[in-house]
């Protein structure tokens, strides 16, 4: 069954009105996607350091439980860091949600397929690895409740959501990362971001 | 890549290092520490998981523990990241987050591949630890003396936390001892 989802309608209904989540943006397509549905101080977009936006996802919803946490990334990115799957099945953090944008391709190297494409089940895994909801999300009519799942439902939740193997037009997120951090802090937590 | 049964050759049980790093990072308000196992963190892991003021965090690979501190930094958090030091070659790419994003990072690294490593297997790793670090931007602060293990800790976590830097402690083969392959009598 071919994907109809567009990546960037997907994205934009999980960040409007985003209120006071937080998100973390894997690198690559799944990051322009997030700066196309405008770029914000608390996104943080991963340029590099492939694998590594489940675990900063962690790490942040630890830190921070009172707020909701979001990771949005792409199969690639997710398959070099499956094993985050099996650490966050480990902690449970209530307030995580992870939604892989899966066009069973590699977007930014040439559409090389993925192992999704091979019939990888990226959400059985993390069902196995005790997420308290995982699912493949195939049609639009389901995104208003990954969306409410998003923002208020108990986690660690993960949505792989099949998208259309296009490349829209780029939208690039400043790239300085010290400058991303030191925003995101500063939105995040006022003066104390640098009392530390 | 886990080590098993420790024998110390010198004992270093006279002093309580793995305790000494554990209020060195309580001192520092580290709350987050997030581990791939090694024997000779294996009181300083203990020490994290009965302290409630700490979310330990156990890894399947160690760059995980890198995103996690950056996570954590974000969040407003401290973070720790323990390994052995074959687990460094595991980071290399990771690295570049901390390269780039300057957030804290403290790796507290126990040393195979030493002085009496009965394990030729650890032998590379081991040995190309220091320069592996380095390359990837990371400061090093040498621990050999169990009596040093609380300065030498709290100056690392206060270089990495302070400065936003990546650092690292490596702890030396002889203070923790010789994995000796041999059944416990």
């Amino acid at each position: 069954m071919s994907a109809r989802l567009h990546r960037r309608d997907v994205v934009k209904a999980l960040l409007e009105d985003r209120g006071g989540l937080l998100v973390v943006a894997g690198l690559g397509s799944s990051a322009w996607d997030c700066a196309a549905a405008g770029d914000h101080p608390l996104t943080f977009p991963l340029w590099g350091a492939m694998g590594s936006a489940c675990m900063i996802g962690l790490g942040l919803a630890l830190a921070q439980p009172r707020r909701r946490v979001l990771v949005i990334t792409g199969d690639g990115e997710m398959l070099m860091g499956l094993g985050s799957l099996a650490t966050i099945g480990a902690q449970r953090p209530g307030n995580l949600a992870v939604v892989v944008l899966d066009n069973e391709r590699y977007g930014e190297t040439g559409m090389q397929k993925t192992h999704t494409a091979y019939g990888v089940d990226l959400a059985s895994a993390a069902r196995a690895c005790g997420f308290i909801k995982a699912r493949i999300i195939r049609k639009s009519s389901e995104i208003a409740s990954m969306r409410s799942d998003a923002y208020r439902g108990r986690g660690p939740l993960f949505f792989q959501v099949k998208v259309r193997p296009d490349s829209p037009p780029l939208a690039l997120p400043p790239r300085d990362g010290a400058h991303l951090i030191r925003r995101f802090r500063e939105a995040l937590l006022g003066r104390r971001a640098t009392t530390r | 890549m886990m080590q098993g049964r420790v024998s110390n050759e010198r004992s270093a049980a006279a002093i309580d290092w793995p305790a000494a790093i554990h209020r060195a990072l309580k001192s520092q308000r580290v709350r987050q520490v997030s581990y791939v196992p090694d024997a000779g963190h294996k009181r300083l892991i203990e020490l994290c998981h009965a302290d409630k003021s700490m979310a330990v965090v156990p890894l399947t690979t160690e760059e995980e523990g890198i995103g996690l501190a950056a996570g954590a930094w974000l969040g407003g958090e401290r973070a720790a990241l323990l390994m052995q030091s074959s687990g460094v070659g595991n980071c290399v790419n990771t690295l570049t987050l901390a390269a780039n994003c300057k957030f804290p990072l403290l790796m507290l690294i126990t040393m195979r591949g030493e002085e009496g490593e009965l394990n030729p297997w650890q032998i590379p790793m081991g040995q190309a630890t220091p320069e592996t670090l380095r390359l990837g931007g990371v400061r090093i602060f040498r621990l050999d003396r169990a009596a040093d293990a609380l300065a030498t800790a709290s100056a690392a976590a206060r270089l990495a936390f302070d400065d936003c830097a990546a650092v690292a402690v490596t702890i030396s083969q002889r203070l923790i001892g010789i994995k000796s392959f041999q059944e416990e009598p």
